[in-house]
């Protein structure tokens, strides 16, 4: 077992803002680490860019990749992310059922877009597409696999809190919502980097 | 809550719990304890890396003649006889690089010495996410020693530079794999630290801890932790690519038609090799500034309190490392002038690369300022600040050609370049931080460490780097590439000026000895030097020192609250010639 660590004194604002930044640490942190998600995207985005504009041909993405499936994946994401945020306002309302209940449903809806996106790759596979095929191809199996990895993520920590990290919120009921608003942040995050990967790979 | 029911002090009965060695010292999540974790494994990458120039130096002075002793230790495989092969000195180039820049110079500078002093000077009892930090140096030795034993994979460690541009790269064998491995557990290790670092800043300041009440390396800090956050993801992100390119086939640095051998290769092509350069030196070029603050802001408290005054400008030394934060974001592009920019394009960074020197010299200047006037105190940690400043204000000035893309055609590539960010990193910031471990081995230890030792090791020091590194500048005004296997002995113009490969090597033969009396005097004095008399040796007025020695895990026995500048010495009125900024009256 784990040996509990005593590091609870030695902190301060880990669950009360603190009164002249107007926020907990791990609010602060969260935000921190996705201004350096931005850039590690952003880095990606600007070398797409680059690779496009330099390329002599480009191929038409759209006949590449499956449009349909794409929107439907973004209309789950951004489903999910509703219902985090429901599940959120349940929490903080003291509606446990009502919580679980969402955070579930932010689950299944993840772990389906993952399956989407598995039978993405496999028609891609079946065709002999692979990233060695072009840049375009390498590009796109890259970023979604990326956002992918975030989902995969995401869809661990959210089960903790909806299931085996419950017991976090008997010790300390604030603490515990300010642990599922920080989750859900970057839950959002992950969403908003869907929308841009689908417009630039799909759409454009 | 077990431990002694008398004990009226929290802390006492809470570490009775973890007595054991393996919870204080191994698995510990004290900002302390972690502090001088970092601390001891980067001094040993530091000499680490500093071996393997050892080994190329001979190679540069001696090219061909089997190294003496030694030579024969490392394989038929690496040097048949003793010689050295080119493929093993590309290795040794490479990891010296690396190990020098991400294992060494700024775990010291950021991890060591912020995980230390940070909290300490701000007033707080640990950092933010004391279990964040724990990972993060755990990550950082994982990936040390990942380093370290890719050089016994069967073709060596990577060997295409510590900047692996491609296409090079791409091809080479499976070395560079682990390198791309171990760089991204470095990044997210340095991502924890960084986003660790500004939480606290922000977060845990004492009452009374305004932002125009910390000290100067508590600034110094907070912009390399920014630095950090945001630089190193497209480093990342360059190597996802690279690692692409490298296990699945694609060819993101690869362009069409590339030839390897005499044959074109099998790849399907389209990519940018110039991408991977843009991608890396947007983390190279702040990754600078994040070898050089953290010193600046040691050298910094050191002269403060060395020279019993206030510094002179420290508003504008604030706003400089601001405004130099940010614009090192945008001055990466004087790393690849030659690469075919447009003109447009090399006159913007050429611009911003000017303009950066502003501020670096507002900062070094208001320190020399400081100078003038103060009762200077020359103990050892003054000695190697006040050798801190000229060093460093040299090697930025030989920046200066080198950011002109006029003067830089001349000089790219050459050995001129090298004696440049040497003149920064080896002669400025490690005297730098030398001077920090001195400064502040008191406070950890409750021993100073030996002044003779240390003069043993400052003066031949500080001679032997300048006659490594000045050399570098006439043989690179020369035209010497800095990158030839033979120092040079195959071009014709270069045999004027290499004799004095001879020179540089033996002169980093005696520094490699000159570290003894430090390394000696390290260990010696934990257990055997002189014991401080009490908490605040030096008569520092900043918050560190407002502590037990050495620091109890929590820090601070009382509640702090700040009550002036950090650099509160020589007031009028006041007793003594320094007034603490937790004591209320001055």
């Amino acid at each position: 077992m784990l040996r509990k660590i005593h590091d609870s004194d030695l902190v301060p604002y880990k669950v009360i803002p603190r009164e002249d930044t107007g926020l907990y640490n791990a609010k602060f942190g969260i935000w921190l680490f996705l201004a350096s998600e931005i850039m590690l995207f952003g880095s990606l985005f600007s070398a797409y860019i680059l690779l496009r504009v330099g390329s002599f041909s480009w191929p038409v993405q759209s006949e590449y990749l499956n449009v349909p499936i794409g929107a439907l994946n973004s209309v789950i994401l951004l489903s999910s992310s509703i219902f985090f945020i429901r599940a959120w306002v349940a929490l903080k309302a003291d509606d446990i059922v009502k919580y679980k209940k969402f955070m579930w449903l932010v689950i299944i809806f993840a772990i389906l877009f993952l399956c989407f996106k598995g039978v993405e790759y496999y028609q891609h596979f079946s065709h002999h597409e692979f990233p060695k095929t072009s840049v375009f191809l390498a590009l796109y199996f890259l970023l979604t696999g990326l956002h992918a990895l975030h989902i995969i993520g995401g869809i661990a920590v959210n089960i903790y809190y909806a299931g085996p990290g419950m017991y976090l919120r008997a010790e300390n009921k604030q603490w515990f919502i300010n642990r599922v608003e920080v989750a859900g942040l970057y839950w959002h995050f992950v969403d908003v980097v869907w929308i841009f990967l689908f417009s630039t790979l799909y759409l454009f | 809550m077990g431990g002694n029911p008398n004990s009226s002090h929290r802390n006492s009965s809470d570490l009775s719990h973890h007595d054991s060695f393996i919870w204080k010292y191994i698995f510990s999540t004290d900002h302390k304890t972690i502090g001088i974790q970092y601390l001891l494994m980067s001094l040993f990458f530091l000499l680490f890396g500093f071996f393997l120039m050892l080994l190329m130096r001979w190679q540069l002075a001696y090219p061909g003649q089997p190294m003496p002793f030694i030579g024969k230790m490392f394989g038929e495989i690496n040097m048949p006889g003793g010689v050295m092969l080119p493929e093993f000195y590309n290795q040794l180039g490479a990891m010296h690089g690396t190990i020098m820049v991400f294992l060494g110079v700024v775990p010291l500078g950021f991890a060591a010495f912020g995980n230390y002093l940070v909290p300490l000077q701000i007033g707080a009892k640990d950092m933010a996410f004391p279990r964040l930090n724990m990972a993060s140096v755990w990550m950082f030795f994982v990936a040390g020693v990942m380093m370290l034993l890719s050089f016994f994979l069967p073709g060596g460690s990577a060997g295409n530079g510590w900047t692996s541009y491609p296409p090079l790269s791409d091809i080479a064998h499976d070395g560079q794999t682990i390198w791309l491995f171990a760089m991204f557990i470095i990044i997210i290790s340095s991502l924890l630290s960084s986003v660790n670092f500004i939480v606290t800043i922000f977060q845990l300041r004492a009452p009374g801890m305004t932002f125009e009440r910390l000290p100067f390396f508590v600034w110094a800090q907070l912009v390399t932790a920014f630095l950090l956050l945001l630089a190193f993801p497209p480093l990342e992100g360059a190597a996802f690519l690279q690692l692409f390119d490298r296990l699945l086939g694609s060819s993101f640095f690869i362009p069409s038609g590339l030839f390897v051998n005499g044959q074109i290769a099998n790849y399907s092509g389209g990519g940018n090799a110039l991408l991977w350069q843009h991608l890396f030196w947007f983390l190279g070029h702040p990754e600078v500034y994040v070898i050089i603050l953290p010193p600046l802001g040691i050298v910094t408290e050191i002269i403060a309190c060395n020279t019993r005054k206030n510094i002179s400008g420290f508003d504008m030394m604030r706003y400089s490392v601001i405004f130099l934060g940010f614009l090192s974001f945008i001055v990466w592009s004087h790393h690849t002038y030659l690469t075919g920019m447009g003109t447009n394009i090399t006159a913007f960074f050429q611009t911003t690369t000017m303009i950066i020197s502003i501020p670096s010299i507002i900062i070094i200047s208001a320190l020399f300022i400081t100078l003038w006037g103060g009762s200077i105190r020359f103990n050892t940690p003054m000695l190697f600040a006040l050798a801190f400043l000229p060093m460093f204000g040299f090697g930025g000035l030989t920046g200066l050609p080198l950011g002109l893309a006029a003067t830089d055609i001349p000089l790219h590539d050459t050995y001129y370049v090298i004696g440049h960010f040497h003149y920064v990193v080896a002669p400025g910031v490690i005297l730098g931080l030398f001077a920090g471990i001195y400064y502040w081995f008191p406070k950890a230890t409750g021993r100073k460490m030996n002044a003779m030792l240390g003069h043993l090791h400052f003066w031949p020091t500080l001679i032997t780097m300048n006659l490594v590194f000045f050399p570098m500048l006439i043989q690179g005004l020369m035209g010497v590439n800095r990158r030839m296997y033979d120092g040079g002995a195959t071009y014709l113009f270069a045999h004027d000026v290499l004799y004095w490969n001879v020179i540089i090597t033996w002169a980093a033969y005696v520094l490699a000895i000159a570290q003894f009396p430090f390394i000696f005097n390290f260990f010696y004095s934990i257990f055997n030097g002189e014991k401080v008399k009490s908490d605040n040796p030096w008569e520092s007025a900043t918050l560190e020192w407002a502590t037990p020695t050495p620091p109890p895990h929590g820090n601070f026995t009382h509640p702090i609250t700040v009550y002036r500048d950090p650099y509160s010495y020589s007031l009028e009125g006041a007793p003594k010639d320094y007034s603490p900024q937790d004591q209320k009256e001055i």
